[in-house]
């Protein structure tokens, strides 16, 4: 039987993290808790935000469910995760640099060439340029799980516009309209200077033709987008405007808005929608949603675009098995956090075992996300399981296999009260003249018994998560 | 040869569009056959913006126009002087990996026939292999203008048997990549044909990257290697990519389009 690292009890005693709050759960009366349940709930629909986490698609009205009930870090624990991030988020960035200008991991023979260059990611327009410091992802979301006291695994990485982070923003803006009491108690790090280092960081990348302060915008496919509430909810926060595909235009070298009173020269564009649709003169014909003619303001150093066009390449699921061997490479330091291991099905051996061991293992599509196109052995039937080999013979290099992780679980409120449920965590991590990590991030957590998936569409939910201080 | 290049291409939108952005990608390659003495470009009423050299060697500028727009003159005027280096290209910085150019695209997409002719041919080494190829393209696909159009595939092309220079490149590109060879769209200019006749458009072909030699160029609607009748602008994975006009209108005026292009041969 697995055992699961329970995040509040180990031992049989209460970790110290979550005494204070054993005795908040222990002292609250039922009644009092449903009425605060439902007045989170309220508070939710009243701000709007219902959308649909990391592009998973579903229902982009259905709110997602809050627990009321914080995850919590100690100091220490947060100090070797933050290193942990960082020190990724350096290694991505390495790669990313490296891969679009000599290549040097690759004519090293530390990771083979088609896997970077016959990537669908990898974008021959990039190749050659270097953004401003050298930054192509300025805003890293790593996804970790935690599987014993010490021991957290990174699940994936997201380079490109990863999303979340208004609920580990609003999360915490809930919890202390709720509760003031629990903060004025207890020394909890503060989350809400996020959006000023996030305008920080996008402003250190400005290019160097910038005259001035750097003017950023945030560049939305539009409120049909299941992010939308996002882009809006942080372009107020940060005081930048937030603008559409056709507010934007090319003239003479540089990137304008238009707006009441005449054209203004854009330096900063934190872009939130695809590489595919950014610029109709370089990628897809028919994109509605892009800026004509930006790739070549972007490439001759009119104007910077966060995340890079073409970043996607450092975050697939096949080259995260060699996000190990970049820290290594780059940094010539050891990783922090480890991967999970990874079976990747184009290699004979690793092909043969998964085949042998599905049942066990979960398998996942290389382009996936949002816990589709995945066969979870362990729950799946056996004409499942057969179905889904089927499909991994026609194409084994589209899956990879991990084995099916013993997520830690956090205490959570229930029916019944309280009771464990599995988590992860989705730090966000920023990148410009300087690497900036919040202490917090977006706690997802399987709110069904049992359940290790924790993908909102598919019954996950959120809480706030704390890091508390010394 | 020295030679003299002029090329003009009018748009006309009716009614007037409310301004334009074009990325020009019409500058000639530096490399050992071609060495450019004097080289123009300029757009009617246009502002010239951005101007790089990107990864794949080639030499980009941005240029926009504010509207009203009733009509815009694109004109290059220039001299190259270029040598025959049997179709190798030499001396020409790139940084793109050779393997980036494996990558399908709409235009090029293999199918049952294409893969047919792909492996129909058995050469000694890449090189071979790659003129075995443009020999079975040229054979395949009759030079016959106006059958096929700009957004032909490949595989339409080869079905049709009849196409111009585009859909031989096409052809040619998809065949070698079914072989695992690297291959791109090449745009620029050519002189004359082989019986000596002036050619008075825009001219594309193929390269592919074999070995040692790195890339070669292959013409498969004239079945010979480029050489100093030839002058290349910029390459991409098809056409499209390749394109040496890539512009975006505003408005919703119909756009109308004239092009001229001259290559003469200078006195020494």
């Amino acid at each position: 039987m697995t055992i699961y690292y329970n995040e509040m009890v180990d031992g049989g005693l209460v970790r110290e993290p979550y005494a204070m709050l054993s005795d908040w759960i222990e002292t609250m009366p039922a009644e009092i808790r449903q009425m605060k349940q439902a007045e989170a709930e309220a508070l939710f629909r009243r701000i709007g935000i219902t959308f649909a986490v990391y592009g998973e698609g579903g229902d982009p009205d259905r709110l997602i469910p809050f627990d009321m009930m914080p995850r919590v870090f100690l100091q220490g624990e947060w100090r070797r995760l933050e290193r942990g991030i960082k020190q990724r988020a350096r290694g991505l960035n390495a790669f990313l640099r490296d891969v679009y200008g000599r290549g040097e991991i690759v004519r090293a023979g530390r990771i083979p060439a088609p896997l970077v260059y016959r990537n669908a990611a990898y974008e021959k327009a990039v190749v050659g340029f270097v953004p401003p410091r050298g930054v192509f992802s300025h805003i890293v979301g790593i996804d970790i799980v935690r599987t014993g006291r010490d021991e957290f695994h990174v699940l994936e990485d997201n380079c490109r516009t990863p999303s979340g982070v208004s609920y580990m923003l609003e999360n915490r803006e809930i919890m202390m309209r709720m509760f003031p009491a629990l903060f004025r108690n207890n020394r909890i790090e503060p989350v809400d200077q996020y959006p000023e280092l996030l305008r920080r960081t996008l402003a250190s990348v400005a290019p160097a033709k910038c005259e001035g302060e750097p003017t950023v915008v945030i560049l939305t496919p539009g409120h049909y987008n299941s992010a939308y509430y996002e882009h809006s909810f942080l372009a107020n926060l940060m005081g930048v405007e937030l603008v559409e595909g056709s507010d934007l235009f090319v003239d003479g070298g540089f990137v304008y808005m238009r707006t009441t009173q005449g054209p203004k020269r854009v330096d900063v564009i934190y872009r939130r929608i695809d590489d595919q649709f950014l610029d109709p003169l370089c990628f897809r014909r028919d994109s509605m949603l892009g800026v004509p003619g930006l790739m070549d303001v972007w490439r001759s150093g009119g104007v910077s675009i966060a995340s890079a066009p073409g970043a996607g390449v450092a975050d697939d699921k096949a080259v995260y098995t060699f996000v190990p061997e970049m820290i290594r490479f780059y940094l010539g330091e050891e990783p922090i956090l480890n991967n999970v291991q990874t079976w990747t099905l184009w290699k004979d051996d690793d092909y043969r075992y998964v085949m042998a061991n599905l049942k066990d293992l979960v398998v996942k599509e290389v382009h996936g996300s949002g816990g589709y196109g995945m066969l979870i052995g362990p729950r799946a039937t056996k004409a499942e399981i057969e179905a889904f080999a089927e499909r991994i013979k026609a194409d084994p290099g589209n899956y990879i296999a991990q084995p099916t992780l013993a997520l830690s679980t956090s205490p959570t409120f229930v029916d019944e009260g309280v009771a464990p449920r599995h988590v992860d965590l989705r730090p966000f991590c920023l990148c410009g003249d300087r690497i900036e990590l919040v202490p917090g991030g977006l706690t997802r957590v399987a709110l069904r018994e049992g359940s290790l998936v924790v993908n909102s569409s598919q019954g996950g939910g959120v809480k706030d998560t704390w890091v508390l201080s010394e | 040869m020295r030679l003299k290049i002029t090329h003009e291409t009018s748009y006309c939108y009716d009614p007037p569009a409310q301004g334009l952005v074009q990325s020009l990608r019409l500058t000639p390659s530096v490399h050992e056959g071609q060495r450019v003495a004097d080289w123009t470009i300029s757009v009617s009423g246009g502002q010239r913006g951005a101007a790089f050299r990107d990864g794949a060697g080639d030499w980009i500028e941005g240029w926009s126009v504010r509207g009203p727009v009733q009509e815009i003159v694109v004109s290059i005027a220039g001299q190259v002087e270029t040598r025959d280096t049997a179709g190798v290209l030499r001396g020409h910085r790139e940084t793109v990996n050779p393997l980036v150019y494996l990558r399908p695209t709409a235009a090029t997409r293999i199918d049952a026939a294409l893969r047919d002719l792909a492996l129909s041919e058995q050469g000694e080494d890449g090189l071979d292999l790659a003129h075995r190829l443009a020999a079975a393209v040229a054979r395949a696909i009759a030079y016959e203008p106006g059958v096929t159009e700009a957004h032909t595939t490949a595989a339409e092309a080869l079905a049709l048997g009849q196409g111009v220079c585009q859909d031989h490149a096409h052809a040619l590109i998809a065949c070698a990549r079914e072989r695992g060879l690297p291959a791109r769209y090449v745009s620029g200019y050519l002189h004359s044909n082989a019986g000596g006749e002036p050619h008075d458009a825009a001219h594309a072909w193929a390269e592919i990257h074999v070995g040692s030699l790195g890339w070669v160029g292959f013409d498969a609607a004239n079945a010979c290697c480029p050489d100093d009748r030839y002058v290349r602008l910029g390459s991409g994975l098809d056409a499209d990519d390749a394109a040496p006009v890539r512009g975006t209108t505003f408005g919703s005026g119909e756009e109308s389009l004239d092009v001229r292009v001259q290559v003469e041969e200078m006195e020494q």
